[in-house]
């Protein structure tokens, strides 16, 4: 059994219908809402503020800490316990280091900008919807940043390469299997902040689904963009 | 390769978008060159001012600059002085020698001056390297702000709040008859008559989410007559 | 600050405009999450909150071998608040969900015995998770508001063979009989009021949390706050939830 045919109808290179919104969090400096299929994520970002404890300010700039988390009514199957999981720990690390490159902090030594990342319902890509949400939160919170991170996941199921993939998708048993791909995006540069793999792939399906990746994460800039003005009009 | 303005002047950018191209262009506040481009890298209103382009935030924290008068908020009472939350990332400092245009005496109740919890318009008087902050009581105007509300709005909206001159401001006042301290921090305090201060906070909170746009003293006014 | 509060309270004019016993804008919207057996969101004002109804399958426990298992947890997020920061849930939380527990456990609303698959084997749990997303006062009554309107339309997925698909809802909805609803009446000086902004939680002196069924029947009681209250308070606070529950009802 080959994938040609995607479950829901897409061509392999089309992203699930997409919507955002900035402003959604009024208590926060900044933030945002992303949905992409049926992934649904906000972002919040609070400070710069005051770091504590002491131990870890940094004198020369300020600090990104992220934090990602699934609601427990957010998961597939079982609800999903409350609190940090190594999942979600390492998930925060990945989404930190793909929005650190585009962030200047060095106004701020020794403060903390942090970013909360919550998911109320989940197929798949989340961490890429959380740097989409959050990238836009971010900028919303007037920080300086070279430019917006949008991410998308690409991948191989069974022998198409395909953007945006969902959970089924994921899940795909048949013959190639499934091979998942989550990876952020600096547009101007074209360059990579976030890129992990899981499943096996070949090179060229590597350059393919590179290929793939940077013209979808085009269209999520662009709304990103269009969704920051929308704010002030 | 020819010089090209890539925006209008006033139009609201993003981080990233390009501003112009070309090396004639001087990149200002909030943007950044990259090869021969201008580019932002904030979101705000991009301004051109000859050849410069800048970008005026339209959000973001405050950050404490000498002279501004800001509202600090008393969070600790120290051996010579007080620590000031200012509604920034860093806290200021009010030595006991700036806390009053009266000589305070050393050893005396510090309290009695300012007490935890409550709110001083005061003026920035240093700010180092590393943000640390002092702050002075002394000079025409500063003063303890006793009774009355705090507002926090978007600093960055503080100069459309307080409009050319003091203008904006002063319209609140004469229509709603409070006393109105503008903090350049973001705080605002207010006191008057319950429904009056009500009615000054609905026209700040109304400049506050409109400033980026037109005629809004008219509107202002508008409002402030609508709801008496 | 808070003789400021007063004099304007002593006016019957709050901060934001509001009479002393008006809610702000209340919505309640359902479906929320799609991964949830039930959801849905209620917003007051600037308050907003998500709540999500999961359910699982388990063993009862040996002193109710009969009885399906329900809980209710609350998530005071660091996203909708500088007030909250992450980890293990605080005192604020744990009170929060209690109450809301309380109110459902002790009106008897969900029919526990009908969520028993087999007796000491196999039942069902019902749980209840509130999260926060911008917290701007009186986070309890929404999350009561919100666990109420979440159970209303959650439905069981199917389940065969003792495997539960959970992405297939059947149209069994989850056994609720009655419907049991907090209303936190706060006590600022001399003056009561419903609804409070963050300022006015703040200098509140004492709270009571009202938890009122369908047929206005007092269900739950939780007193928060430093200061002590009359009979006369107790009784004029109940007045006032019970005026207010059945308007709140009509939201949903």
């Amino acid at each position: 059994m080959s994938y040609d045919k995607r479950y829901d109808g897409r061509k392999p290179e089309e992203l699930r219908p997409m919507s955002a919104k900035v402003g959604v969090i009024p208590n926060a400096d900044g933030s945002a809402m992303f949905q992409v299929g049926n992934t649904v994520c906000y972002a919040a970002v609070y400070g710069p503020r005051e770091l504590h404890p002491k131990f870890l300010q940094d004198p020369k700039k300020g600090i990104l800490r992220v934090n990602y988390n699934m609601m427990p009514f957010s998961g597939h199957g079982d609800r999903v316990r409350p609190g940090r999981s190594r999942r979600s720990q390492e998930i925060a690390l990945v989404i930190q280091n793909a929005l650190l490159p585009v962030l200047d902090l060095s106004d701020y030594p020794k403060a903390v900008v942090d970013v909360f990342i919550e998911l109320p319902q989940t197929d798949a890509g989340t961490r890429c919807a959380g740097i989409v949400a959050a990238s836009m939160a971010l900028a919303h919170a007037g920080l300086k940043m070279k430019e917006l991170v949008s991410a998308v996941a690409v991948g191989k199921v069974g022998d198409s390469v395909v953007a945006d993939l969902t959970y089924d998708e994921e899940a795909f048993e048949g013959e190639g299997g499934s091979t998942d791909m989550p990876m952020a995006i600096l547009a101007n540069s074209g360059t990579v902040s976030l890129l992990q793999m899981d499943g096996e792939i070949n090179k060229e399906h590597l350059a393919t689904s590179l290929d793939l990746a940077k013209k979808a994460a085009q269209q999520i800039s662009d709304l990103q963009k269009k969704t920051l003005k929308e704010y002030y009009q | 390769m020819s010089e090209k303005l890539e925006i209008q002047n006033k139009e609201i950018v993003v981080p990233g978008q390009v501003l112009a191209e070309g090396m004639g262009y001087v990149p200002g506040k909030g943007t950044y060159r990259d090869d021969k481009a201008v580019v932002a890298e904030l979101m705000g209103i991009v301004t051109v001012d000859g050849k410069v382009i800048k970008i005026i935030p339209l959000r973001g924290k405050y950050m404490p600059k000498v002279r501004d008068r800001v509202i600090g908020r008393v969070i600790d009472v120290l051996m010579s002085g007080w620590r000031l939350d200012i509604n920034c990332p860093y806290d200021a400092v009010l030595s006991m020698k700036d806390g009053s245009s009266e000589f305070i005496r050393r050893g005396a109740d510090l309290t009695q001056y300012y007490a935890l919890g409550e709110y001083v318009f005061c003026q920035v008087s240093n700010v180092t390297s590393q943000n640390l902050t002092d702050v002075t009581m002394r000079g025409q105007g500063l003063r303890k702000l006793e009774g009355g509300r705090i507002i926090e709005v978007n600093a960055q909206k503080i100069p459309r709040i307080i409009g050319k001159e003091g203008s904006m401001v002063m319209l609140i006042k004469k229509e709603t008859n409070c006393q109105i301290y503008v903090g350049q921090n973001g705080r605002i305090w207010i006191s008057g008559e319950p429904e009056k201060e009500n009615i000054a906070v609905a026209a700040i909170r109304y400049i506050e989410e409109n400033a980026h746009r037109k005629g809004v003293t008219d509107s202002v006014k508008a409002l402030m007559e609508k709801l008496q | 600050m808070k003789e400021h509060l007063l004099k304007s309270l002593k006016k019957g004019v709050r901060y934001d405009g509001r009479k002393l016993d008006e809610f702000r804008k209340v919505t309640v919207s359902y479906d929320v999450s799609k991964s949830a057996e039930g959801s849905a969101k209620v917003t007051f004002g600037g308050t907003h909150v998500l709540v999500g109804v999961k359910m699982g399958v388990e063993t009862p426990y040996p002193d109710t071998p009969d009885r399906g298992n329900f809980m209710v947890n609350a998530e005071l997020t660091p996203l909708s608040s500088n007030r909250f920061e992450s980890g293990p849930p605080s005192i604020e939380a744990i009170e929060l969900s209690r109450v809301v527990d309380r109110g459902i456990r002790e009106s008897k609303a969900i029919d526990q015995k009908a969520l028993c698959i087999k007796v000491a084997e196999k039942v069902w749990s019902v749980m209840v998770d509130v999260v926060t997303v911008n917290a701007d006062g009186n986070l309890l009554d929404a999350a009561g508001l919100g666990a109420l309107a979440a159970l209303k339309v959650a439905r069981f997925p199917k389940y065969e063979n003792d495997i539960i698909d959970y992405m297939t809802h059947t149209d069994k909805k989850v056994p609720l009989v009655r419907e049991p609803l907090p209303v936190t009446v706060f006590k600022i000086g001399e003056y009561l009021l419903v609804d409070p902004l963050p300022i006015e939680e703040q200098l509140a002196d004492a709270r009571l949390t009202i938890t009122v069924t369908g047929d206005n029947t007092i269900c739950a009681l939780q007193k928060g706050g430093e200061v002590p209250l009359s009979s006369e308070d107790i009784l004029s606070m109940t007045d006032i939830a019970l005026k207010i529950a059945p308007e709140l009802r009509k939201k949903l």
